[in-house]
């Protein structure tokens, strides 16, 4: 009867004596465990039925008496498990779970721990049990607990690190009061135990470790793209200074399929953002060569519009529009420009004092405006009043910004001097050369000074 | 009759003539200052700008270095105050005024040639020195022998205010200017300053 199950060990105040690694996982009271062939084994009744990791333990309860002994069944025993049926008949029975064991040679409960029979194959015979649950205690939460600790063989990982010291080591939900988080820590194999509220947090802790040493792989990976990249400029570089020597080195000698291909990797090393070094020593990159000169040809029509100069900023504006797509960038602008001083076309790129900088015809001739801007601020109205930017602008044809700097140009030259007040700023024909110092009241009749006078004076 | 005559010149008058109805035959009188003749390029508005291009503010300077000592000697004046209203730095006929960067650019130009002296590290007050120290020590000593002061005592006010530099150059000289003469003078030894029995005066013994 009672020899069929394993026996268990029971403490004093009748709590089930664990093995080492054990936990208790569920509970349920008032259980009878039935075989479904009554020779193998007494049915137990009206019992206390424990599921741990690692077996199943049914203690007789009764109030009266501390159990002194319980009945075991290895989950490593069990075969199979039944899942419930629901049926007509269940609804109005008591919960049953059942479940297969299996039957060593001698009748008895096969028990794994104690070496009797080689493999589960030896002794191939199972006895089917029920455990009914007549309490009233959560039968279907059991059930899963019950499939999730048969499946865990928390029993496998027992047995490899060898039999345990018997400390029975107590768990905290346990029966040791005294031990709590202290002792039972460290399982004897030195690894970490899950449990309470040490365990979760010894859980979250080896969650971030592991995190971090995934991303520390990562980042090696990492590394080594960054290594990888590295390898690639290097060879990127290779590819320039051989361009570079080789264009240097010949002069006219080459083949057109030397110079094709050298083009072509030229393109291609700017497509991916390399700017070749060709443009700086000779007549450039592909690319930049013809933006020059498509931008020398555009930009005639708007120099004759303005008058012969054309801010620099607006030019920009003007070309980028007319492209519509493929915009160019300020610097690709300024690379354009300045390789017009190596070509032969009718503009070229200009920096006033100020930062200013035009686009201007060559055949622009500063003196000529020049000349312009002294016939203007000679006229009667100009004496008077004097000429200001907006003035010089619309007398000229050119814009205010422009006309700006061809009079400060002028002033820097001596031809007109300015006159700030809160009317604004403007520009005067220079009479300083004309007066002399020690003769302060003298006026040349046929001078500036005395054109000056009577534009004056006949203002009334 | 009369009267309706008088009524239609005030009528007439009330309307200012407008510039085309007038022209003037000959160019207009440079306005004065008091009794001070001005150069006609006192007109000339970028005269009143600090100009930028270094050849053209020499020649701006220069000229108003000239004008300035013209007008104080003129003027009699011996002091200027750079943050209060000078009539040489302002012209309404125009309706420009010089900057105080302007003023100091041009004083500060005049003192580098001996001609001016600032009398506060502020550079808010300026003497004028129309006449150099040196010239002003030979004015008196001239003005000494005119009179024959020489071996006279005299307090400094009488030199400047007395009768005796009535119509001369002394007359309503600046007193720092003075000292400085006098002492330029009593270091040569041609006469000695001494303190008068009366706090505010001292006295000069020449001996020319």
């Amino acid at each position: 009867m009672s020899n069929f199950f394993s026996k268990a060990e029971v403490t004093s105040s009748g709590r089930p004596v664990f093995i080492h690694n054990e936990v208790e996982c569920h509970l349920l009271s008032g259980v009878d465990l039935e075989p479904e062939d009554h020779h193998h084994f007494t049915p137990l009744k009206s019992g206390i039925l424990i599921l741990t990791t690692h077996r199943l333990l049914w203690l007789h309860s009764s109030s009266a008496t501390t159990p002194t002994s319980a009945s075991a069944i290895p989950l490593a025993a069990i075969s199979h498990i039944f899942s419930s049926r629901k049926s007509l008949k269940s609804v109005f029975h008591s919960p049953r779970i059942r479940f297969q064991v299996l039957v060593s040679p001698d009748g008895r409960l096969f028990d794994p721990g104690s070496g009797s029979g080689s493999s589960s194959g030896s002794g191939s015979r199972s006895v089917a049990v029920t455990a009914v649950i007549r309490g009233k205690g959560d039968c279907d939460g059991f059930l899963v607990k019950f499939w999730d600790s048969w499946r865990a063989r928390a029993w496998e990982s027992n047995e490899t690190s060898g039999s345990g010291s018997g400390s029975g080591s107590g768990l905290a939900s346990g029966s040791e009061a005294g031990t709590g988080t202290g002792g039972g820590l460290y399982s004897s194999d030195g690894s970490l135990r899950m449990v309470g509220v040490a365990g979760i947090l010894r859980k979250e802790q080896q969650m971030w470790e592991s995190t971090d040493k995934s991303l520390q792989d990562a980042f090696q990976d990492l590394n080594a793209l960054m290594s990888k990249a590295k390898e690639m400029v290097m060879l990127a570089e290779k590819m320039r200074q051989k361009l570079l020597s080789g264009t240097s080195s010949q002069t006219s000698g080459t083949n057109d399929e030397d110079m094709g291909s050298k083009e072509e990797m030229q393109d291609w090393l700017l497509s991916v953002g390399i700017i070749s070094p060709v443009t700086k020593e000779s007549a450039g990159a592909l690319y930049h060569q013809q933006l020059s000169r498509q931008l020398a040809d555009f930009v005639r029509t708007p120099l004759e519009r303005a008058g012969g100069m054309i801010n620099l900023i607006d030019a920009y504006c003007l070309f980028n529009r007319a492209r519509g797509t493929e915009l160019i960038s300020p610097d690709d602008m300024l690379q354009a420009c300045s390789l017009w001083e190596k070509f032969d076309v009718p503009v070229m790129l200009r920096k006033f004092d100020s930062g200013v900088m035009v686009i201007q015809n060559k055949s622009h001739s500063d003196e000529e405006v020049f000349a312009r801007i002294k016939s203007l601020a000679a006229k009667p109205e100009a004496l008077r009043n004097g000429v200001s930017p907006t003035d010089a602008a619309m007398s000229l044809g050119i814009a205010p910004a422009m006309a700006k700097e061809h009079l400060l140009t002028a002033e820097s030259k001596g031809l007109l001097c300015r006159d700030i007040s809160p009317d604004g700023f403007r520009f005067y024909v220079n009479l300083f050369p004309e007066i002399e110092p020690l003769n302060i009241y003298f006026v040349k009749d046929y001078g500036m000074c005395s054109t000056w006078i009577k534009a004056v004076s006949t203002s009334g | 009759m009369a009267r309706h005559m008088a009524q239609t010149a005030d009528v007439l008058k009330t309307f200012p003539r407008s510039a085309s109805t007038v022209k003037e035959a000959r160019p207009r009188e440079m306005q004065k200052l008091g009794d001070f003749k001005l150069p006609h390029f006192f007109n000339y508005p970028p005269y009143f700008t600090l100009q930028p291009v270094r050849e053209t503010r020499e020649k701006q300077v220069q000229l108003w270095k000239e004008l300035i000592l013209d007008y104080c000697r003129t003027q009699k004046i011996f002091v200027i105050k750079l943050e209060e209203e000078f009539p040489l730095f302002s012209n309404s006929v125009i309706e420009r005024t010089l900057s105080h960067e302007a003023r100091e650019a041009f004083l500060l130009a005049l003192a580098a040639e001996g001609r001016a002296e600032w009398l506060d590290k502020g550079h808010r007050s300026c003497l004028i020195l129309w006449h150099r120290i040196q010239e002003w020590a030979d004015i008196i000593v001239n003005f000494v022998k005119d009179n024959g002061f020489e071996d006279s005592v005299m307090t400094v006010e009488e030199i400047r205010s007395g009768i005796e530099s009535r119509g001369t150059e002394l007359h309503g000289i600046d007193r720092t200017i003075l000292m400085r003469a006098l002492k330029l003078l009593e270091q040569k030894g041609k006469l000695a300053i001494f303190k008068g029995t009366s706090t505010d005066d001292e006295g000069i013994k020449f001996s020319v």
